[in-house]
């Protein structure tokens, strides 16, 4: 018998901390498949974000940096222009890419850089206890929205990919879901572009992925990939933006 | 006929396997590991297609698939 | 190495010794008065193959700074001192994940905005971290032009030597005073092997850089790693200058811009005879507490800032005296070498 299915190498061989049904999992892995399909382990260098995903590089099986909160990007920046023969990309959260880092987001795409930027939009602070994440829907109940969040005052869900996609900078943009094992195969191709994008030279990439967060959005597992389905990709729609 | 081989240790429980099984051969288990999941078992009875839808939305990396 | 000397200013100087120290990244934020340091960095850097970003913030510089050094290269950013307040940030994550960086802080009038004023109001600041957490910086501050390039470039053999931050304290007037500059001197060394670095894991395990230790115990053990460090440090890196120490009454003690003016002052006293002595702390942290403790000595001391009072703390503790004398004015200005040989006349009646 043929082995189909089995943990890439790019992925070491231990528990996560995530909890049960959290899309992280899912996208640790899809990215380390594509290390190993590229064949890039070697070469290619992570930048953790601060949010659930801070101990990212304990999971992957290759070089990696913390960044601090919202920092991601200028880090990588510094790394991938010193080390163009490297493959630098960044893995970050809502809160991180979209609130505290924006201005590091932004003028990274605005210039151009030769990155690749996996983005995990769950519409919510996972790590501090469940807060409202600068792409919770409008209605959406949170620690600090507790009767939901209001577009006036709270501000509505930011359409970071949308506004990146205007840059001239920015090379691709194509927001995706876990909502279906069809739809984590989709998004495997768009990661997969998006590092091809960064192999061949061709600027800044970024993969807006719909993830579940079960527990703060207070869903089963199932539910809440229904939910990115059902529910959020009225606000964010699927497909290629740029 | 497939194969799918459950790392029960590593099951979380999330049971989105369970969901996605088009032969619906994944059921949640009876018995907890040690993490005190309630770990998912296969249906040793079932035929199994080795579509690895299970081990697509798996996010603990616990499913491998043989054809 | 070229021996002929050039007219530089402090900012310029700085920014070629780190070229010439083989700085490979350098990211900064325009503020004045350190402007003509970027703008030589943006001439000069891409010519000699080397890495500029104009970054979009302070914060950006410094995080970027963390991105280079990560990847093994020799690295600086450079701001004036509200700048310096954004960079904590990075600088206090810089610490924390043992990263060699350089940190120029050509400081001007505070709090707040402030003024472009040169001064020194940032001491506190530089010598106790500035940032968050148990950490330290050396902190070297030049007082001529010549020593602007020399601290720089031996700021990043330091700096890869302990894998530490080193800051380079100016102020506005030494960053844009011009001197003739000679381009040689101490060799920063060749950086040394990095193998803590991020390189792609070719034939080696994963590295990792980070400052993040959740499991028990590990922050414990990472930060008596960074205290036995700083002793080293401590012991073994401290610097100054001290001008007649030997018979001196009453020893002055003043860094950077302030120093080259007490030593004027003190050269006019000392020709009216009086028994004046200078120390210059050139490293301010670690603090040279040993120029203070001479055996036998009987002077007083008087510091002299451009800010209200800040190293009289590190003069009182290094000298064991209780009382310490203070001339100093901040937010725009300088303590003259009138008001210093005034003071000291009515100090040694």
């Amino acid at each position: 018998m043929k082995k189909i299915f089995t943990r890439p190498e790019a992925l070491k061989d231990a528990p996560n901390h995530y909890c049960p049904g959290c899309g992280h999992g899912i996208a640790h892995r899809l990215i380390a498949e594509i290390v190993d399909e590229t064949g890039i382990r070697e070469r290619v260098i992570g930048v953790a974000p601060v949010g659930c995903a801070v101990v990212a590089y304990d999971y992957w099986n290759f070089d990696c940096s913390e960044a601090a909160h919202g920092r991601a990007l200028a880090v990588a920046t510094a790394i991938k222009r010193l080390r163009p023969q490297n493959i630098v990309f960044t893995y970050q959260g809502d809160g991180d890419l979209a609130a505290i880092g924006t201005n590091e987001t932004i003028h990274a795409a605005n210039r151009g850089e030769n990155l690749t930027v996996i983005f995990i939009n769950n519409a919510i602070y996972g790590m501090t206890g469940g807060q409202m994440a600068p792409t919770t829907l409008v209605g959406q109940k949170t620690a600090t929205t507790p009767s939901g969040r209001e577009g006036k005052g709270h501000g509505y869900p930011l359409k970071i990919s949308e506004i990146l996609s205007l840059l001239p900078g920015v090379c691709y943009v194509e927001r995706v879901s876990f909502q279906d094992p069809q739809h984590v195969l989709k998004a495997k191709a768009a990661i997969k572009q998006a590092f091809l994008n960064q192999i061949k030279g061709q600027g800044f990439s970024l993969v807006e992925i719909l993830s579940p967060c079960p527990t703060y959005w207070g869903m089963s597992p199932k539910d809440a990939l229904d939910w990115t389905r059902d529910v959020m990709q009225k606000e964010f729609p699927l497909g290629k933006i740029k | 006929m497939a194969k799918v081989i459950i790392n029960r240790e590593r099951c979380k429980g999330c049971f989105l396997c369970v969901s996605v099984c088009p032969k619906r051969l994944i059921k949640k288990g009876s018995k907890l590991n040690k993490r005190g999941s309630n770990f998912v078992e296969i249906d040793p009875a079932g035929v199994c297609v080795g579509c690895a839808r299970c081990a697509i939305i798996c996010p603990d990396c616990c499913i491998e698939v043989y054809k | 190495m070229s021996e002929k000397r050039i007219l530089m200013s402090g900012n310029e100087a700085i920014a070629e010794g780190a070229i010439r120290a083989g700085c490979a990244f350098y990211a900064g934020y325009p503020i004045t008065p350190q402007n003509e340091l970027i703008a030589y960095m943006a001439k000069n850097m891409p010519k000699a193959g080397r890495v500029f970003i104009q970054a979009e913030s302070e914060l950006a510089a410094i995080n970027m700074v963390y991105g280079a050094s990560a990847a093994g290269f020799r690295a600086m950013t450079s701001s004036s001192s509200p700048g310096i307040s954004l960079k904590q940030e990075g600088i206090s994550y810089i610490s924390g994940a043992q990263l060699p960086a350089i940190i120029v802080n050509i400081m001007r009038g505070g709090p707040g905005l402030g003024n472009i004023a040169p001064a020194q109001s940032d001491y506190f600041q530089a010598t106790r971290g500035g940032g968050h957490g148990d950490y330290r910086l050396i902190v070297l501050a030049p007082a001529s032009v010549q020593e602007a390039y020399d601290l720089t470039r031996e700021g990043f053999a330091l700096a890869d030597k302990y894998r530490i931050a080193v800051m380079i304290l100016g102020d506005g007037v030494l960053g844009q005073m011009m001197e003739p500059v000679t381009l040689a001197g101490k060799n920063a060394g060749k950086p040394l092997p990095k193998r803590w670095a991020l390189t792609g894991c070719k034939d080696r395990k994963p590295n990792v850089v980070k400052s993040f230790f959740m499991a028990e115990g590990g922050l414990e053990k990472a930060n008596l790693d960074l205290q036995k460090k700083y002793k080293i440090i401590e012991k073994k890196e401290k610097r100054y200058e001290g001008l007649f120490l030997k018979d001196a009454e009453l020893i002055l003690v003043a860094y950077g811009t302030t120093a080259r003016i007490a030593k004027n002052a003190l050269f006019r006293l000392r020709g009216k005879g009086r028994k004046v002595g200078l120390i210059r702390p050139i490293s301010l942290w670690p603090f040279p507490a040993d120029a203070f403790r001479m055996p036998g000595r009987k002077a007083r001391y008087l510091t002299v800032e451009m800010s209200y009072g800040q190293m009289v703390e590190d003069v009182k503790l290094s000298s064991g005296c209780a009382e310490v004398d203070f001339l100093g004015r901040s937010g725009g200005g300088i303590p003259g070498e009138e008001e210093i040989v005034n003071k000291v006349n009515r100090m040694m009646i």
